[in-house]
């Protein structure tokens, strides 16, 4: 047992004993190193303005991640090397991304410099990245400006972030990994008292216990969700139970049949395994949140917490997936859809975790599509999300599976379009009227600031429209943006 | 004023140029100071503003305390009645309670304030209030302060010649009315200030605002103090756009009511939702039109209203309205025209300035008129708004004043037209529709042409302060803020070349109202015209002083000196500006001046309409591609091409910084954006996960802004530039007239019934509308 955080800053190994369980990482520097260039912007990991960089070791290699200090609690960064604005220049002399934005007139007020910085931080320790314009805009939406219109932001990160890492991180990289891995330990950590505590156990079987003893605990992935719980609700979480040092739960298991995630799996993990199930589930993934929040939150969070907003659940309904979940040392598994029992409300035990998740491999003659309606192309969430999975015998569409988000007060499937849908024929458009038809059956949707009732059930129906000019192969283009098939020529699933 | 007729024209070594702004280094490193950085005095408190988070409008009739004022770290709490001078916070005809009194007058009013010991303890202090509210139908929509005739000020049109006729006599005429939506600043800084009271009551405000001169005197007026005894400071802004030219002062007034009240330093920082919710935005509008026309496309008669819902009180409603009106013809000759205009009250947030002060919604009221001809003549869109725009003959506004670089105009959108392609394009543009059934395309070139001055005259005008050290440094001061434009580095770029110095000689330093007094806000984009020109004057006059006493020391006539390169040159002798300096203080010549600068020609009388608001415009165009779905109603931009007019730039890449920034602010504003009030009256986006700003991957990859080959500004400005902080937010109209011509594709001769912003929802309305016949 361990009862201090430990992470390294600046080459340092800094220890903390006093962690409250709702400390956040931009508090702990603002307030109690009194390091000011991390900024605040909206609270709640939307604007990227704080963004700081964890290194961390992945399969030995040190990788440095972007994520948002706003909503990060202090005690997730055990373990990990913390680096800030501050820490870039040495001796006067600008890091070579602090060099290409002042050269490049990419800051105007400022605010958000030191966050961008950060990301670009990251971006330019990445590996294997190809310079291209698509690569910076995606590692950079979760960057908000409101004043240079980016274009010199993408200049500078074209211009600085693609050759070999050549600054002080690169040179002590050895240094970094060795006392990385001198911090890495098996001790579960417990700050606290039985009444207020920040917890990371180390084992399954650890989280089993403490989960039971304290079922009232709030458990914590990626607090990509939990950490606007603190700052923006203020809820009251005296209990928090992290697991992102559980061994085992962060296990990614990719077969011919199929794919296994574990709970603590990061967006950012899983996305390649996801895109070799379905092109269209790494689109999907790319624009769930930001590089900042896929770093941090994790699918089974994104499900754990049954959000009616979360992108990942229909996706993966469609996909026939099935959840599996552990209390004490009881385990169990269920279809994804049926985790989901009304709003805020999931077929969760008392002390039960999500341990992982199971995607079936979509067969030959099975044909995936889903798509993301939103105001904004990225980092936004969906008005309409809609995931469809259509088995064919020739043209013959033999079973449906198509799952909503934004429609209801959870993500359901579309039972009778299901049903209207089977027997239709892929060449004869139509046959697919009453599917598309039955959707206003199928659900009720609402009117919120995000659509209207009525624009939500048009835009399903369009979806599920395009679902089915895709699996037909439409001859023309029918997607705007990021398109992971522009037009209907792979026939590689259907039929 | 100095007589420069002896001195030497300076050596432009900093002006014209490309210089990285002056917290470049500081902003990437994270060593620029905003208000938030500044080391904490010590025994800071925090204030948290408190509201009634369920009511809208209504009578308050209970506020109970009792819970935050029990709750840890709680210092004081303070209501109106703690309030020792007078509870309003207004930048203009009062209306506006720093904290409510009575009464809730919208959403998020602010009702009291919680001082605590840390921010923490504060936020969660504040929500422990129980206010009970009677409530009333609040009045939300243009259309609910129609019926209720409801007005924050009087109506105010203006007319030339006799509209009516003109449209009865046009050969055609048509009609519609559209909405265009409001916009959160969402400056990425929120709101912010930190006031330390000192002796004799006292009080210094670190206020994060465009207007410092305003702070001081709202903090003075709530305070009951003299003014001379409120200092107001600021060295950055983490942007502004408008949203902190009056809506910083409840903030100040609040921090210093705190301060005064427990004779500590208190420090407010709005939550962003707070800030999204308690402050004012851009108007959004209903625009009433009818326009009479002929066959050629050509503009006999308009008569346009313009129904803007201004919130719960005037703050500066007038002149942004004003400026509605002034820009309802964007670049086009009205031979008859009635603008009215109607300043709505509603129980909203009071909107307020936000980059364009109005022009934006009126000239994008004018391109909807002129799509709306191009549309049903079957021209091409770009060919009626040529044929409408200023000319050699048709050159003047409907207000009056004349158009004077009508030929800029015309050069700007020829040469754009040319370099980017328009008409092989519109080919193209119509191929692609013709072979696509889903995704359509549409292409538009828009121009821009603003009016630069305030149209309240008396804000035309200027201070600055300038130290010359005998060490050769110089110390810059004037009233102008910082909020990202690169202001004070343009400042620094033409005291430094009229100094002959280096700039890393000149101390850039924070606004304060005590080193320069009575000055207007940074706006209007006046910002460097204005204060270029006062720092200059006061630079100028100490080099006239040093030149008289280095051409008597060294026996040359005072046109043999010159300064370059922080060294002085008189007749054949070379000395340093620091000897020079030294010596002329132990002469006992004074090295310090205040300067001062007034806008010429401005004579805009509201109560007749006549005279000439602007001293002149800038103007620019921009062209824009975009594709829509028309199943789902979403929308790409895939190409930008801009060609602005900025005179003659002081700073090339600080203009283009702004011309980008601008454009991309207003396609947000055009397409994302979107503020969105429940049924009950509350505001529903009010944070960046329900606020959409455009984000880096929203630009398109071709997105080229290039300065126009200026001759230079013909009035006599700071080098003969032009200033540019706002008309590049209507540049974005080309956008919105994009949409407006991919959705038009779909039913020739029918104009699409688009609202802005084109989320897509409006869009697939717009689209289902043409597809089922209903459009207009």
């Amino acid at each position: 047992m361990r009862d201090t955080i430990r992470f390294l800053r600046s080459g340092k190994v800094i220890e903390l004993a006093d962690v409250g369980p709702m400390d956040t990482v931009l508090d702990y520097l603002r307030l109690t190193e009194r390091a000011t260039g991390t900024k605040e912007g909206c609270g709640e990991g939307d604007c990227g303005a704080c963004t700081v960089a964890l290194g961390r070791l992945v399969a030995g290699k040190l990788v440095y991640q972007p994520v948002n200090a706003c909503i990060l609690l202090l005690g997730m960064i055990d373990g990990a090397e913390l680096v800030t604005v501050e820490d870039l220049s040495s001796e006067g002399r600008l890091h070579p991304v602090q060099k290409a934005m002042r050269d490049l007139h990419g800051s105007q007020c400022g605010f958000c410099t030191p966050g961008f910085i950060m990301s670009l931080f990251t971006l330019y320790h990445a590996e294997g990245m190809a310079r291209s314009r698509k690569a910076v805009t995606d590692w950079l939406a979760g960057n908000l400006c409101r004043c240079t219109g980016y274009r010199p932001i993408i200049d500078a990160a074209l211009s600085s972030c693609f050759e070999a890492a050549d600054d002080a991180f690169a040179w002590r990289a050895g240094e970094t990994r060795e006392a990385l891995r001198r911090l890495a330990d098996s001790r579960d950590i417990f700050i606290g008292t039985p009444e207020s505590f920040f917890a990371a156990p180390v084992t399954v079987e650890g989280l089993a216990a403490i989960y039971g003893q304290h079922p009232d605990a709030t458990l914590v992935a990626g607090a990509t969700d939990v950490g606007l719980w603190i700052t923006k609700s203020l809820k009251s979480l005296p209990k928090i139970i992290h697991l992102g040092r559980v061994a085992g739960l962060n296990r990614i298991e990719e077969t011919t049949a199929g794919l296994f995630l574990g709970a603590s799996v990061t967006y950012a993990t899983a996305e390649a395994a996801m895109g070799r199930l379905a092109p269209d589930l790494a689109e999907l993934l790319r624009r769930i949140g930001s590089k900042q929040v896929r770093a941090s939150g994790t699918i089974g969070g994104n499900i754990a917490n049954g959000s009616p907003i979360g992108d990942t659940p229909p996706a993966l309904i469609a996909m026939g997936a099935t959840l599996e979940l552990q209390q004490g040392d009881t385990q169990r598994s269920l279809p994804l859809e049926e985790f989901f029992l009304d709003y805020g409300k999931q077929d969760r035990g008392t002390a039960e975790f999500v341990t992982g998740l199971y995607i079936p491999r979509p067969e030959a003659n099975q044909f995936y599509r889903c798509y993301k309606v939103s105001k904004r192309f990225d980092q936004d969430i969906s008005a309409v999300m809609g995931a469809f999975r259509f088995t064919v015998e020739g043209a013959e569409i033999t079973q449906a599976r198509i799952a909503f988000g934004g429609m209801a007060a959870t993500p359901r499937r579309a039972a009778g379009a299901e049903a209207a849908l089977t027997g239709a024929s892929l060449d004869d458009p139509s046959t697919w009227g009453p599917a598309i038809r039955e959707l206003s059956s199928d659900y009720t949707p609402i009117t919120d600031m995000r659509a209207s009732a009525d624009y939500r059930m048009e835009a399903a129906r369009a979806l599920l429209a395009k679902a089915l000019m895709e699996a037909s192969g439409a001859s023309e283009p029918i997607r705007l943006n990021g398109a992971a098939h522009q037009s209907g020529e792979d026939h590689e699933h259907a039929a | 004023m100095p007589h420069d007729s002896h001195l030497v024209t300076p050596d432009l070594t900093h002006v014209h140029k490309s210089l990285p702004h002056d917290s470049a280094e500081k902003h990437v490193t994270g060593t620029a100071l905003y208000i938030d950085d500044l080391v904490e005095p010590q025994g800071l408190l925090h204030v948290v503003p408190g509201w009634a988070r369920q009511a809208v409008r209504g009578r308050i009739v209970s506020v109970d305390l009792d819970a935050v004022r029990s709750a840890p770290g709680v210092v004081a709490v303070l209501t109106a009645q703690d309030v020792p001078g007078l509870n309003d916070c207004s930048p203009s005809i009062g209306g506006d309670p720093v904290l409510a009194d009575g009464e809730i007058l919208f959403y998020g009013q602010v009702v009291f304030a919680v001082v605590a010991t840390t921010r923490d303890a504060a936020r969660r202090a504040a929500r422990l209030a129980r206010i009970d509210v009677e409530a009333m139908v609040p009045v939300m929509t243009v259309e609910d302060a129609e019926a209720a005739n409801v007005t924050v000020l009087p109506d105010y049109q203006f007319r030339r010649g006799d509209p009516e006729a003109g449209l009865a006599a046009a050969e055609r005429r048509q009609s519609g009315s559209f909405r265009v939506g409001g916009q959160e600043h969402f400056y990425l800084e929120s709101q912010i200030a930190m006031a330390l009271p000192g002796e004799d009551r006292s009080m210094l405000v670190h206020t994060s605002t465009q207007h410092p001169t305003e702070v001081q005197h709202v903090v003075a007026k709530v305070l009951a103090l003299p003014d001379a005894l409120v200092t107001a400071e600021i060295r950055r802004m983490g942007g502004g756009f408008g949203g902190k030219e009056s809506q910083a002062n409840q903030w100040a007034c609040l921090a210093a009511l705190a301060a005064n009240a427990t004779g500590k330093p208190c420090k407010i920082r709005l939550d962003r939702d707070d800030d999204m919710i308690m402050t004012g935005k851009r108007h959004d509008f209903r625009v009433d039109w009818a326009v009479g026309h002929d066959d050629t496309g050509r503009i006999k008669s308009v008569d346009m209203t313009l129904l803007a819902r201004c919130g719960y009180s005037a703050d500066l409603s007038l002149g942004v309205i004003d400026r509605s009106m002034f820009h309802s013809d964007s670049s086009y000759f009205y031979p008859d025209a009635v603008i009215r205009s109607r300043r709505l009250r509603t129980d909203t947030c009071s909107n307020t300035a936000f980059r364009g002060f109005g022009g934006p919604q009126g000239m994008l009221a004018a391109e909807r008129i002129i799509d709306a001809i191009a549309i049903t003549l079957g021209l091409d869109p770009l060919e009626v708004r040529k044929r409408n725009f200023y000319d050699a003959s048709r050159n003047t506004t409907p207000y009056g004043m004349p158009v004077e670089e009508w030929q800029t105009l015309h050069s700007i959108v020829e040469q754009l037209e040319d370099r980017a392609d328009y008409w092989q394009r519109r080919h193209e543009v119509r191929a692609f529709n013709a072979r696509n059934h889903v995704l359509k395309k549409g292409l538009a070139l828009t121009p821009v042409k603003f009016g630069i001055s305030f149209t309240l005259k008396h804000l035309n005008q200027a201070g600055a302060l300038v130290h010359l050290y005998t060490d050769g440094s110089v110390h810059l001061n004037h009233g102008g803020t910082e909020m990202g434009q690169g202001l004070y580095q343009k400042v620094a770029q033409v005291v430094a070349d009229e100094l002959g110095v280096t700039l890393d000689k000149v101390a850039i330093t924070a606004t304060t109202t005590a080193k320069v007094p009575n000055t207007g806000p940074t706006a209007a984009s006046s910002g460097t015209d204005l204060n270029a020109m006062a720092a200059r004057n006061a630079a100028r006059t100490i080099r006239e002083r040093l030149t008289a006493f280095a051409a008597e020391r060294y026996g040359c006539p005072p046109a043999a000196v010159s300064f370059r390169n922080n060294r002085v040159f008189a007749g054949t002798s070379e000395v340093s500006l620091a000897e020079l300096a030294r010596a002329a203080h132990q002469a006992r010549v004074h090295l310090s001046d205040a300067g001062f600068y007034a806008s010429p020609k401005i004579t805009w009388d509201r109560e007749t309409a006549t005279g000439r608001p602007f001293l002149y415009f800038a103007y620019g165009a921009a062209m824009s591609e975009v594709t829509i779905d028309t199943m789902t109603g979403e929308m790409v931009v895939n190409r930008v091409d801009v060609l602005h007019d900025v005179g003659r730039s002081l700073n090339p890449a600080i203009d283009i910084g702004q011309i980008e920034g601008g454009f991309v602010q207003g396609m947000g504003w055009l397409t994302t954006e979107e503020l969105v009030w429940d049924g009950q009256g509350r505001l529903r986006t009010h944070a960046p996960s329900t606020y959409k700003i455009p984000t880096a991957s929203d630009i398109p990859d071709h997105f080229k802004v290039e300065l126009y080959d200026s001759p230079g500004n013909p009035e006599e400005t700071i080098y003969r530039s032009k200033a540019v902080g706002e008309p590049p937010v209507m540049l974005a109209n080309s956008v919105f007239c994009a949409i407006t011509d991919a959705i038009a594709s779909l039913r020739p001769g029918h104009v699409p019934p688009l609202d802005a912003p084109a989320t897509p929802e409006a869009i697939l309305k717009a689209v289902r509308a043409m597809k089922s016949g209903g459009a207009a």
